[in-house]
């Protein structure tokens, strides 16, 4: 037995977004701060030492592959979680008779920027 | 010295003489003990005796009182007058349901909600253990992990103070689904499966933004946020498994 009253309800896919919102607001929340501190506030108050951006050692330190996949896991996850969380928002602002074109920008916008993020991690 | 008084605005809907909802002041004694339910049914007895509303315990037990008290989902026996005093008190029945006649309101969805979510223990077929054998003994640890969600009282105000439901009432709802939730985190129960199709379905967990208010006027501190949070994840886990172990899948 399954549905109220009766009526059947269909098997859900939330669970693939619902995971990825939820990796998204993980990373947002613990790792953004530390990224905020370091680019935000430590490098522009020259308290990283000297030079702290200098092309070469940037460079050098993304082409790594294990921060190529910490930043491909930044900038994609929280893509995710922008998309599932500003998809209810438009449809609890009423736009619920367009729900699956909303759905289909967000997530298809969150996956375009996931391609593009792979893209250049990858021609780094 | 004028004993004090107090005024409540009170929704009125009588749909065999009006069409539209209107509101009706009263002057009620103001008493330091007085709850808003003791003040409707001061109204009740001594001032206007159309007026209907749902009560029954008086004591935040029996989950019938839910009203909208100044806008916020509240049982009526649990909202002190001097709170409010010297307002005047604007009493409205619940949000998100039909109202049937003044501050009651139609609570069908609900009900049919709850029976369908199957909040009692299920055994699965030829696993009832015969009465002779006693009861099915559970530890300190295993009765924790239910006992918070065993505490809602159907009062509704959850429903209420969802902006979901409000916005679409096929959603089933926090309360129905804590309750499923109780069941599910009951070692004793065995009826996960059987709930899980309507939990599960677009219309149970996943119609929730976790805007969290459900929590926030739980009488009860039932916390049916952290319910379907809860629900959301062994879904998932759920899901993960059919997608990835199809074959493990059990019939």
């Amino acid at each position: 037995m399954a549905g109220i009253g009766g009526v059947e309800m269909a098997k859900s896919n939330e669970p693939i977004w619902w995971s990825l919102f939820s990796a998204g607001g993980m990373v947002a929340a613990m790792v953004f701060p530390i990224l905020i501190i370091i680019t935000g506030i430590l490098v522009p108050f020259g308290l990283a030492g000297d030079d702290p951006l200098n092309f070469e050692r940037i460079h050098s330190a993304v082409s790594h592959p294990l921060i190529k996949l910490t930043l491909f896991a930044v900038i994609s996850l929280p893509l995710f979680h922008w998309a599932h969380r500003f998809r209810f928002t438009l449809v609890d602002v009423g736009l619920k008779s367009v729900s699956t074109l909303i759905s289909i920008l967000c997530y298809g916008g969150a996956i375009v920027g996931t391609i593009v993020s792979v893209v250049i991690l990858w021609n780094i | 010295m004028m004993a004090e008084t107090m005024k409540l605005e009170i929704f009125r809907y009588r749909p065999e003489k009006e069409s539209e909802p209107t509101f009706q002041t009263y002057e009620v004694p103001f008493l330091e003990d007085w709850v808003v339910l003791d003040a409707i049914n001061h109204i009740k007895d001594e001032i206007d005796g159309t007026l209907s509303y749902r009560w029954s315990c008086r004591m935040g037990v029996c989950g019938s009182c839910g009203m909208m008290i100044n806008g916020v989902p509240k049982l009526s026996c649990a909202a002190f007058l001097k709170d409010y005093y010297p307002d005047k008190i604007l009493v409205e029945p619940l949000t998100g349901f039909p109202v049937e006649r003044d501050l009651v309101i139609v609570m069908d969805d609900f009900m049919t909600k709850l029976t369908d979510m199957q909040p009692y223990i299920i055994r699965k077929e030829g696993e009832e253990k015969p009465l002779e054998e006693g009861e099915y003994l559970q530890s300190p640890a295993e009765l924790a992990r239910f006992k918070q969600y065993s505490m809602c009282i159907n009062c509704m105000l959850c429903y209420a103070a969802c902006p979901v439901y409000a916005l679409d009432s096929t959603f089933i709802g926090p309360a129905a689904i804590a309750l499923g939730q109780r069941y599910n985190m009951d070692s004793r129960d065995q009826g996960r499966d059987a709930r899980q199709e309507l939990i599960a379905s677009h219309n149970g967990i996943w119609e929730c933004t976790f805007v969290g208010e459900c929590s926030a006027v739980c009488p009860e501190h039932v916390d049916p946020a952290a319910a379907i949070q809860r629900a959301k994840v062994s879904s998932t886990v759920d899901w993960f498994k059919d997608v990835l172990i199809p074959w493990g899948k059990k019939k």
